[in-house]
């Protein structure tokens, strides 16, 4: 089912700016519109960045002595919301899914092209606005979790201007999440399969039922706790017989899908890139297609696990603390299967293939952890310390960031026609790997031996080992430096790509680079094996 | 053939051996202060080789891969057209099911022996009703355990502060005194906002919420001075919401107690 071309349409598009303004136009082109998501999702990474870099000199010495404490919960607070709302999700789902899955399905273009640009168009507007909210009274200052009683007697404005910025996130994901499902569903060409998709239009699918299904709560709690701000009234709010609890459920039922929201498409993601550096086919496809659908189901029902210090019956701690372990077991089997996928090929060791092998040590590492904290009797003495913080950051920064830098330096050819610097890639993944190791692995000692989170002082026995985090942390912000400046020279003077430079099987590949407006020339090609590799070309359907 | 296995293992034996000596060696967590820590510190030496085995492992296969079947200069073509194995996705299937099961059974053993799973009750002089919800963090007290000198206080927590009221001696203090190896029972309310109490050497931790009462019951096994921590966001002093826990020898604690106690009461 190709879209038929309308010619009123086509008219419209021959009015939109050419060349580089078109990427500051409302464009229906879901290339575009990636690359939007990506450089909108970049430049709040850089705000978001300097903002972890405020909190790690604030904590280079034991005292509270860089910036305002009230300064501090706003940092933290506007840290954790950019990265998760601003950077992660629409990078790891608007950007990626856009440019690719109109690609994997045989498209010429997503199901809903405006919905599409809409989408994305309300994410520069929240996000500054959300920045912004600095300067009117301070910034929200009760954490990315904005629990409430401190939500609702800390400064308003700031608190509700970030959920009025978090509600219009939430709106751009639902329309994202739609559009994905209903492309991936209704567009792909005659011919195409569910079971021949790449598998990041699994991992898309499963990404946009979680956000389809939970972001709605999340939308309707905040829109409780924004009138408990506003118009006094009592959801939330134990003065007036409110329940603080209630709000914990609700939220987390939003925000542990949220993980895998950002986590999933990542999954994708690496499943596209190992195959093609490692010259092999994807180990074990429908295994790994189960196992996505496993962690959306088991993803829904592992919430409370956020909540085993809150006051939780016994029996719902132990359900929780089962239901989360088991999301191991469909995480391990993607995980064997990489290795596997490794196994045997002919690896180029190049950026893109560094960044995604970096992305399987630190994800198990943070795997593994992560079972651990799913232990109620474990999770009781950790809980809200730094140990969560290592945690955590070992997912989405060392898993989904490093598949983002993965995915660039592969699809960049793609996208500009031309190579990044491959000496470049691999400085910036060494210092990325070097810095963020050292700048996260000792917070889970720290975290162990008796340092809460979310704090601007803390006992000078910590000092040092804080100290050697603030200095991987510097190294991670040195590590943004290579990777800038290989961009931007690349993109004008890189070496010429050719269509196809890794030789890869995934049809994205199959059209000239960069692509043509409504990506083929001709029909799109039908792709029934994208990881034939060690096939002769006969083998291959 | 065997040539392979014996390499792997080799390696297996090499990898399980290093875990375990890390595990039994590196000591990553805090002095032994209450019942509760031992109990803690034997799961998480279970959990921390069990993880180290994986980790090393894991790591191990991914960077032997990439040097091992890293593409030569004079090499063309693609690596082998293997798309899977049934039987070993299979193993590593039902082998981390195994293990995850086996880690959720014993840590249920763990919460148990904490305390965790008993019926919830509270022997407090100064609590409402029976009707009251009450909330309750681990080590809770069962109905025969309640020993008469079981000590009851009320915990407070304010932004940015926690206060200690000792119904029987009608009085209130900044720091908690508790006598070492009685069991202590407190009821916990908060005035404002969420708070946390967190006593790092007791590997405990509930959190104190407002209009929701929560419990906490624990035992000090050792003589000492140790911190208590909030550990919830609760403004911008949170990061020096402190207090201290002295656990002191019964007559030590009996004299601070007396000297402490308001004698009237009128009750």
């Amino acid at each position: 089912m190709t879209i038929s071309i309308d010619p009123q349409k086509t008219n419209n598009e021959s009015l939109q700016p050419k060349g580089w303004l078109r990427y500051f136009s409302f464009s229906l082109d879901h290339k575009v519109i990636g690359i939007q998501y990506l450089v909108c999702g970049f430049l709040f990474y850089l705000i978001g960045g300097t903002l972890a870099s405020a909190i790690r000199i604030e904590l280079a010495s034991p005292m509270s002595d860089f910036m305002p404490r009230d300064v501090y919960n706003q940092v933290l607070t506007l840290h954790g919301t950019i990265m998760i709302f601003l950077w992660i999700v629409p990078v790891v789902n608007g950007a990626f899914g856009n440019y690719l899955i109109p690609f994997y399905v045989g498209a010429r273009d997503m199901a809903f092209p405006r919905l599409n640009a809409v989408a994305f168009w309300l994410i520069p507007p929240s996000g500054l606005m959300l920045v912004a909210s600095y300067f009117v009274e301070g910034a929200a200052q009760a954490g990315w979790t904005a629990y409430p009683p401190l939500s609702i007697t800390t400064p308003q404005s700031g608190q509700i201007i970030w959920i009025l910025s978090v509600l219009l996130l939430g709106g751009s994901s639902i329309f994202g999440g739609i559009n994905f499902i209903a492309t991936i569903i209704k567009l792909r060409r005659p011919g195409l399969k569910l079971m021949q998709l790449p598998m990041y239009c699994w991992a898309m699918l499963g990404t946009s039922l979680l956000v389809v299904l939970s972001t709605p709560v999340l939308a309707g709690t905040l829109i409780l706790l924004s009138f408990d701000i506003i118009a006094n009234t009592g959801f939330f709010n134990p003065v007036l017989g409110g329940n603080v609890v209630v709000y914990q459920h609700l939220f987390w039922f939003y925000s542990h899908p949220a993980v895998y929201i950002m986590v999933l498409p990542a999954f994708g993601l690496v499943s596209e890139i190992l195959p093609v550096h490692a010259r092999k086919p994807l180990f074990g496809y429908t295994t790994m297609v189960f196992s996505i659908m496993g962690i959306v189901v088991l993803g829904l029902v592992v919430w409370a696990h956020h909540m085993f210090t809150s006051g939780t019956p016994p029996w719902m701690r132990l359900f929780f603390t089962i239901a989360t372990a088991f999301i191991a077991v469909p995480t391990g089997i993607k995980f064997f299967n990489w290795v596997a996928t490794l196994w045997g090929g002919k690896i180029s060791i190049n950026s893109a293939m560094l960044f995604s092998c970096g992305f399987i040590i630190n994800f198990v590492f943070g795997g593994i952890t992560g079972v651990a904290l799913a232990q109620v009797p474990f999770d009781i003495h950790v809980h809200d310390t730094y140990f969560v913080v290592a945690h955590f950051h070992y997912i989405v920064y060392g898993g989904t960031v490093f598949i983002i830098f993965s995915s660039i330096y592969h699809w960049f050819p793609k996208v500009t026609g031309k190579m990044l610097n491959e000496k470049l890639g691999i400085l910036h993944f060494i210092i990325t790997f070097i810095g963020f190791n050292l700048c996260f692995a000792p917070q889970h000692w720290l975290g162990l031996n008796g340092m809460p989170r979310r704090v601007a002082e803390y006992d000078p026995q910590f000092q040092f080992v804080n100290q050697i985090s603030s200095l991987g942390a510097l190294l991670m912000a040195i590590s943004t430096i290579p990777f800038l400046i290989n961009v931007l020279l690349s993109v004008r003077n890189g070496k010429d790509s050719g269509d196809n430079p890794w030789n890869a099987l995934t049809p994205e590949w199959l059209t000239s680079s960069p692509p043509p407006v409504e990506n083929w020339e001709g029909e799109a090609p039908l792709v029934e094996e994208p990881y034939g590799y060690g096939k002769e070309i006969s083998e291959r359907k | 053939m065997l040539n392979k296995n014996f390499y792997l293992i080799l390696i297996t034996s090499l990898v399980f051996a290093i875990s375990f000596w890390i595990g039994f060696n590196v000591n990553l967590l805090p002095a032994e202060a209450s019942i509760n820590a031992p109990i803690y510190d034997e799961l998480f030496k279970i959990l921390f080789i069990i993880g180290l085995i994986i980790f090393i492992g894991m790591t191990i296969a991914v960077i032997y891969s990439l040097f091992k079947f890293r593409k030569r200069n004079d090499q063309i073509g693609d690596g082998i057209a293997l798309e899977g194995n049934l039987s070993l996705e299979i193993v590593w299937t039902i082998i981390p099911s195994i293990i995850v099961l086996l880690i959720g059974l014993y840590s249920y053993n763990i919460y148990d022996r904490m305390g965790g799973m008993k019926e919830l009750n509270h022997n407090h002089e100064m609590m409402s009703s029976n009707s009251e919800k009450i909330w309750a963090g681990i080590s809770q007290t069962s109905d025969n355990e309640i020993a008469i000198n079981n000590l009851s206080i009320e915990v407070s927590a304010m932004q940015f502060a926690f206060l200690f009221n000792y119904p029987k001696g009608n009085f209130i203090s900044g720091e908690l005194h508790v006598p070492v190896d009685q069991k202590v029972s407190m009821k916990m309310e908060s005035k404002d906002v969420i708070h946390a109490f967190w006593v790092p050497e007791f590997r405990i931790k509930q959190d104190i919420i407002p209009g929701q009462p929560t419990i906490l019951n624990f035992t000090p096994t050792k003589v000492g001075k140790y911190p208590i921590i909030c550990a919830e966001l609760c403004g911008p002093y949170h990061g020096g919401m402190r207090a201290s826990i002295i656990v002191e020898e019964e007559s030590d604690y009996n004299e601070w107690f007396n000297k402490n106690k308001k004698p009237e009461v009128n009750l």
